[in-house]
């Protein structure tokens, strides 16, 4: 069996001669926190439904703990919560769950019900109907939806599209639980800031490929160094924090009086707009 | 998951939202209101045929079968309204909705799903079919006195029609949307039924082939073709000036098929059922 959680091989997915994926290849560890990140139209939303078995790939393959991608045993291991996320409006939130828990098979009870309500913020909701829901409750209830059966891989397609700010720090949360207890997760984000807080690692796809890759920090490059002095406030590109002592020190020599000196880190955001190329969906 | 155990609790589900929904609060009243004047007009028609015409008619039989001839298209349609209703966006419908994928992304196929979906939907709809048939034959034996022959071989059939509705919207919400199923069910619905028509008007002007194509429309849309089998059924027996008069009237479409047609149903439903779960299959979602 693979240790991988997602193996993803040169997916292709086309639609008629449109390529929505032209060769992913992208892996996701157990207990590791993946943020797929990219424009609209990218192709991000096709590989999450292509890992889950909703959309049939053109090509390449896609393994889930070794199994293929859509098959029952990788279904049975996977939560998944859409971004076109709907539930029944005529249901109460303990019967969606208890709906999904005997789909997946789990022996969980009303014990696994009222502790994934209360995972997702929503302690005594159990019998309140979708259709009072707001949107965001509604979105919380569907990932305690996808956390039925506790899934080893979770795929989230924009999981926090409906939250509040502080929704979205619950969801942080739960994230970083679910990693520290070894479940895989890919999260399909357009959130930067989000996907920069809570990932372990960055993939940014655009027209169907993987243009980037790898930690948020690693992708962050240095953008310089920013000094003050009595010369007035500049920017010296191509240094980094290491170069301080020595740029202060020449600054000193040359007789610039020196008040302030930060180095400059390029941010998740600098690093996403260089490789879509300011591309928007 | 078992795959009849996820049928099982899908259809239940599906149960579920039916009466959630009150499908059956609204499908009753309506109902309830049909049967009312269906009683008011066969109790003023039973009290408008004690004219004897001699030997020749029976004016009693004539206006029961008449009336039991139409309240079966009633009903069938009736149930057919309510298995387009029920399952027109099972496929597309709810997947465009986002109904759809958090189930199917479960450990269940898709066959299940589409199963528990029909199975809900023809067991909902057969006992409507059933409940407002047994209405009409108590109403009609309160108020004339008189009830048709095989009645319950008529309703089985009646159910089974139903049925087969059920079974083509479902493979029709697989490519359609909620909207273009509902009216493409609709026109198959009407096509079948004015084929029966067709076939009447063949068989009036002894056109053999209008007669023979129009009967095989009905096979090709088989609720028709049960529809008939069950009028003819509830006529057998009558003989003489009696049938010739019922015949002209809605039993004229009818047209014993014998058990060779529940064969042909159960292979139809079941190359319906294949060739929906074949495209639901190949259909992103």
């Amino acid at each position: 069996m693979s240790a991988l959680a997602l193996d993803v091989r040169g997916l292709v997915k086309t639609y008629g001669r449109q390529y929505a994926l032209a060769g992913v290849d992208l892996t996701v560890a157990p207990g590791e926190l993946v943020g797929l990140l990219g424009p609209n139209g990218a192709g991000k939303s096709t590989l999450v439904k292509s890992v889950c078995g909703l959309v049939r790939p053109s090509s390449g393959t896609a393994t889930v703990f070794g199994e293929r991608a859509g098959s029952r045993s990788a279904r049975t291991a996977t939560g998944y919560l859409a971004e076109l996320f709907r539930y029944p409006a005529w249901s109460t939130a303990d019967e969606l769950l208890r709906l999904h828990q005997r789909l997946a098979g789990s022996a969980g009870g009303a014990g696994e019900r009222a502790r994934l309500l209360h995972l997702v913020g929503l302690p005594g909701e159990a019998g309140r109907k979708v259709a009072t829901m707001s949107k965001g409750m509604q979105q919380r209830l569907g990932l305690a939806q996808a956390l039925v059966g506790g899934p080893r891989l979770l795929l989230l397609d924009e999981p926090t599209s409906a939250l509040d700010p502080v929704g979205r720090r619950l969801v942080r949360d739960v994230l970083g639980q679910l990693r520290d207890s070894g479940v895989a997760v890919l999260l399909n984000s357009h959130l930067l800031s989000e996907v920069e807080l809570v990932c372990d690692r960055v993939v940014i796809v655009r027209a169907g490929t993987v243009v980037a890759e790898g930690a948020p920090a690693e992708l962050a490059r240095p953008r310089g160094v920013e000094v003050d002095t009595d010369q007035g406030r500049r920017v010296i590109d191509g240094l980094t924090r290491d170069d301080v002592p020595a740029l202060v020190a020449r600054l000193v020599a040359a007789g610039e009086q020196v008040y302030a000196v930060r180095p400059l880190a390029g941010t998740l955001e600098d690093v996403y707009l260089d490789a879509v190329e300011g591309q928007t969906g | 998951m078992n795959g009849l155990r996820a049928v099982w609790v899908l259809a239940l589900w599906a149960l579920r939202e039916s009466v959630r929904r009150r499908v059956f609060l609204v499908v009753g009243l309506l109902t309830a209101g049909f049967i009312a004047l269906f009683a008011l007009g066969s109790s003023v028609a039973f009290a408008n045929t004690k004219t004897s015409y001699g030997d020749l008619v029976d004016a009693h039989e004539l206006a029961g079968a008449t009336l039991n001839g139409l309240a079966m298209f009633a009903i069938l349609f009736l149930g057919c309204v309510l298995a387009t209703f029920l399952t027109l966006s099972v496929v597309r419908g709810d997947a465009e909705a986002g109904l759809l994928q958090p189930l199917v992304v479960r450990p269940v196929g898709r066959a299940q799903v589409l199963l528990a979906r029909w199975l809900a939907a023809a067991v909902v709809c057969a006992a409507y079919v059933a409940i407002i048939d047994g209405a009409v034959l108590i109403t009609l034996r309160v108020t004339g006195d008189w009830s048709p022959e095989h009645a319950l071989g008529a309703a089985l059939l009646l159910m089974l029609a139903v049925a087969v509705v059920a079974a083509l919207c479902v493979l029709g919400s697989v490519a359609l949307s909620s909207i273009a199923n509902g009216i493409a069910t609709f026109m198959l619905l009407g096509a079948g039924m004015f084929a029966g028509l067709l076939a009447q008007v063949g068989h009036g002007i002894g056109n053999a082939s209008l007669e023979h194509t129009a009967h095989v429309v009905s096979w090709a849309l088989p609720f028709e073709a049960l529809y008939q089998d069950g009028l003819a059924r509830t006529t057998a027996g009558q003989g003489g000036a009696t049938k010739f008069l019922v015949n002209l009237g809605p039993f004229g479409g009818g047209h014993e098929a014998g058990n060779v047609l529940l064969l042909y149903v159960a292979g139809y439903l079941v190359l319906v059922g294949a060739l929906s779960v074949v495209a639901t299959g190949r259909r992103d979602l």
